[in-house]
């Protein structure tokens, strides 16, 4: 282009709070406003990638605890994702901007778009949770009465009909994210369902580890130890391959988010493979970093999308990028 | 949607959107070369469509005050001070006491407050941004470098003048082909009309705020004391009256030109050719080319300078278009997560049984 001219009004400028390296110094923006909208997205949904996910894991421990007959694994499953699920949905509510029309979602599915899907992700899901829970609620006084055993009956069913449905409520949030014009979620869209699967199994496991005794805990150390390692090599996957983007992953609060996040999915990892199938304390400490990892990592996530918002140098850059080197290539054809 | 479909009939979009026999897709051609910078456009759309005022704002951006469109400002006029002049144009200021623009000193100021603001100067358009750090409390007076007495140059000598041009440019939704806030948008509150335009249907719309994130150009945003998303609706009622939208009714100088779509492209390549063959090399279409990363505008624009230099990202892709690749990815770790709970459940069962 021009390269005579100054592109920005009172000389080029970076934009932005962090002085900017190398050729992205000098890119053109208005005033450095922002280019893209901030999401208009709080904590709530920060939190609720994590309870999301959290359900989840637990729905399909306690399921398999279901199967395997370890009642208590079981119980303290079932609680635990029906109570991750009313968090999720409290703070999904509470988020919207017209929370009393909460209902409108269910007014269509979309398949394009990835919150009508949660969405109905959620309504398959939510009911054999709740039924399941309000099982393990019951006196146990009552649980030979003959209604009690129909709702067991029922419970069952659909409680192990949710846990199948439960790895589409682990992974469907990383689309949500993705499918945005945000360049720090847009960016690792490759990587970041594997993330948000392995943070969810890990904070599933960790839950069992937490609240289960030992000798019915081993499928959830399995499944939180799994689920930590998958993490942990998603995550650095998904780093590997950033661009420009890597800066908002690293600075601030989504840089401390991630490391915290990293350090303790490692010390919950290590502490499931090493202490927790012999005490009960290290087991608990385990699960309580692993969960604590878990929620880290998907506010790291969160707040490194926001932030690349804020800066319109990681919108513009990647893109004249793309345009530079397609004018190049038709000058290549033409020339 | 492709825009092989779009090249041919004018109501295809609609068409594809089921509705039967619809009026030719309309837009707006927004040729920034003869805008003055009057904003009468931001104030005929207040009016006719009743968006609030959001609050008396200085903002340093040269005499840009709305800052970027929002959910209270559906128009947006953009002001760029440049040293240097139009196409081959002499900027007549030999001899006068004409100094450089004090924009780099006002940005200065600005810069500050987008950074202190929590959406990061996103709030533009709907709230003012926060008084600078140090600024103090409200009533403190901001040294916006605004002119005094002296006349500008009067005191740095005819050494300072430069050649000097001002752009200026009037944005608006885009009315995208393929439309990321329409696309993820879950109740459906956001839909195409016959028009081939995108609106959001305000007694539906809940707040959720995705559209707001799947916008590549920041347009549609949250009404924060209102709760629901605002953006231009083209002034759909008025066209159901076969009337002009009141923005291109207001403007005096045919900058913003409203009619069907392919039309509108016809002169906006017309009005490029002559304009290159004025000698101003550097004016572009933006949003003419149906095989875009969003499929093409139904509000285009002919710029002075790149799109980045007016607050417009060079080259958007709507997220959509990623949705197969990321579902796919999706699919992949939900079934790892599936496998990973059966076979930490099967590990341990036949550990148990040895």
């Amino acid at each position: 282009m021009n390269g005579a001219h100054d592109p920005h009004p009172g000389g080029p400028r970076r934009a932005g709070p962090e002085p900017a390296a190398g050729p992205a110094a000098d890119v053109a923006s208005y005033y450095g406003r922002p280019v893209l909208k901030s999401p208009v997205w709080e904590w709530g949904t920060a939190a609720y990638l994590f309870t999301g996910g959290l359900a989840a894991g637990t729905a399909v421990v306690a399921a398999g605890a279901d199967l395997q007959g370890a009642v208590r694994l079981r119980r303290a499953c079932w609680l635990g994702s029906f109570g991750a699920l009313l968090a999720s949905v409290g703070l999904l509510i509470d988020d919207l901007g017209r929370p009393e029309r909460f209902h409108h979602m269910l007014r269509v599915a979309k398949p394009t778009s990835p919150m009508s899907i949660g969405t109905w992700l959620l309504t398959a899901f939510g009911p054999g949770v709740g039924a399941a829970a309000v099982w393990e609620l019951l006196p146990v006084r009552w649980r030979s009465a003959r209604p009690a055993r129909l709702l067991r009956a029922l419970s069952r069913g659909i409680g192990l009909a949710s846990a199948a449905t439960a790895p589409g409520v682990a992974t469907y949030t990383a689309a949500l994210l993705a499918q945005t014009a945000v360049p720090g979620w847009s960016e690792v869209r490759g990587a970041l369902p594997f993330v948000f699967a392995g943070s969810a199994a890990a904070s599933g496991g960790g839950f069992g580890m937490l609240a289960a005794p030992l000798d019915e805990a081993a499928p959830a150390r399995a499944f939180a130890a799994v689920g930590a390692a998958g993490e942990l090599v998603a995550s650095r996957v998904m780093e590997r391959r950033m661009g420009l983007i890597r800066e908002v992953y690293h600075q601030g609060a989504a840089g401390r988010c991630r490391r915290g996040a990293e350090l303790l999915t490692v010390a919950g990892l290590a502490g499931a493979l090493l202490t927790a199938k012999r005490s009960r304390a290290g087991a608990a400490a385990s699960g309580i970093a692993l969960l604590s990892g878990s929620a880290l990592q998907r506010f790291g996530v969160f707040e490194a999308g926001v932030a690349s918002t804020k800066d319109p140098r990681y919108v513009v850059v990647p893109q004249r990028e793309r345009l530079d080197a397609a004018a190049r290539d038709r000058g290549a054809l033409s020339s | 949607m492709t825009s092989r479909e779009l090249a041919a009939p004018p109501d295809a979009l609609a068409r594809a959107n089921g509705y039967e026999a619809p009026p030719p897709r309309v837009g707006f051609f927004t040729d920034t070369s003869v805008c003055i910078g009057c904003k009468a456009c931001e104030v005929a759309c207040k009016e006719w469509n009743h968006v609030p005022d959001d609050g008396l704002d200085l903002l340093g951006m040269s005499f840009d005050n709305t800052g970027m469109l929002g959910a209270n400002s559906w128009r947006h006029v953009a002001f760029v001070e440049q040293p240097r002049p139009v196409g081959r144009q002499d900027a007549g200021l030999a001899g006068l006491p004409t100094g450089p623009s004090g924009l780099a000193h006002t940005s200065e100021v600005v810069e500050a407050r987008l950074r202190s603001a929590p959406r990061g100067g996103s709030e533009l358009g709907t709230t003012p941004l926060p008084t600078a750090p140090g600024g103090g409390a409200p009533h403190v007076v901001q040294d916006l470098g605004m002119p005094t007495f002296s006349r500008p140059g009067d005191t740095s000598g005819p050494e300072t003048r430069t050649d000097f041009r001002w752009l200026m440019e009037s944005d608006v939704c885009k009315h995208c082909t393929e439309a990321g806030c329409l696309d993820v948008c879950p109740t459906g509150a956001l839909f195409r009309t016959e028009f081939g335009t995108v609106v959001v249907q305000q007694d539906v719309c809940n707040g959720c705020g995705y559209c707001v994130s799947a916008c590549p150009y920041g347009v549609i945003d949250r009404r924060p004391d209102d709760g629901r998303a605002q953006k231009c609706t083209l002034c759909y009622d008025r066209l159901h009256d076969g009337l002009t939208p009141a923005c291109a009714k207001a403007c005096p100088t045919e900058s913003i030109q409203f009619g069907p779509l392919d039309e509108l492209r016809e002169r906006a390549d017309r009005r490029l050719a002559e304009l290159h063959g004025q000698g101003v090399d550097e004016a572009e279409l933006y949003g003419r080319d149906p095989d875009d990363g969003v499929g093409g505008h139904g509000a285009l624009f002919l710029l002075l300078d790149k799109p980045e230099v007016y607050g417009l990202p060079p080259a958007p892709v709507v997220p959509t278009r990623f949705a197969p690749q990321i579902w796919r990815r999706v699919g992949a770790a939900a079934a790892s997560f599936a496998l990973a709970a059966i076979g930490a459940f099967a590990s341990t069962a036949v550990g148990n049984r040895r």
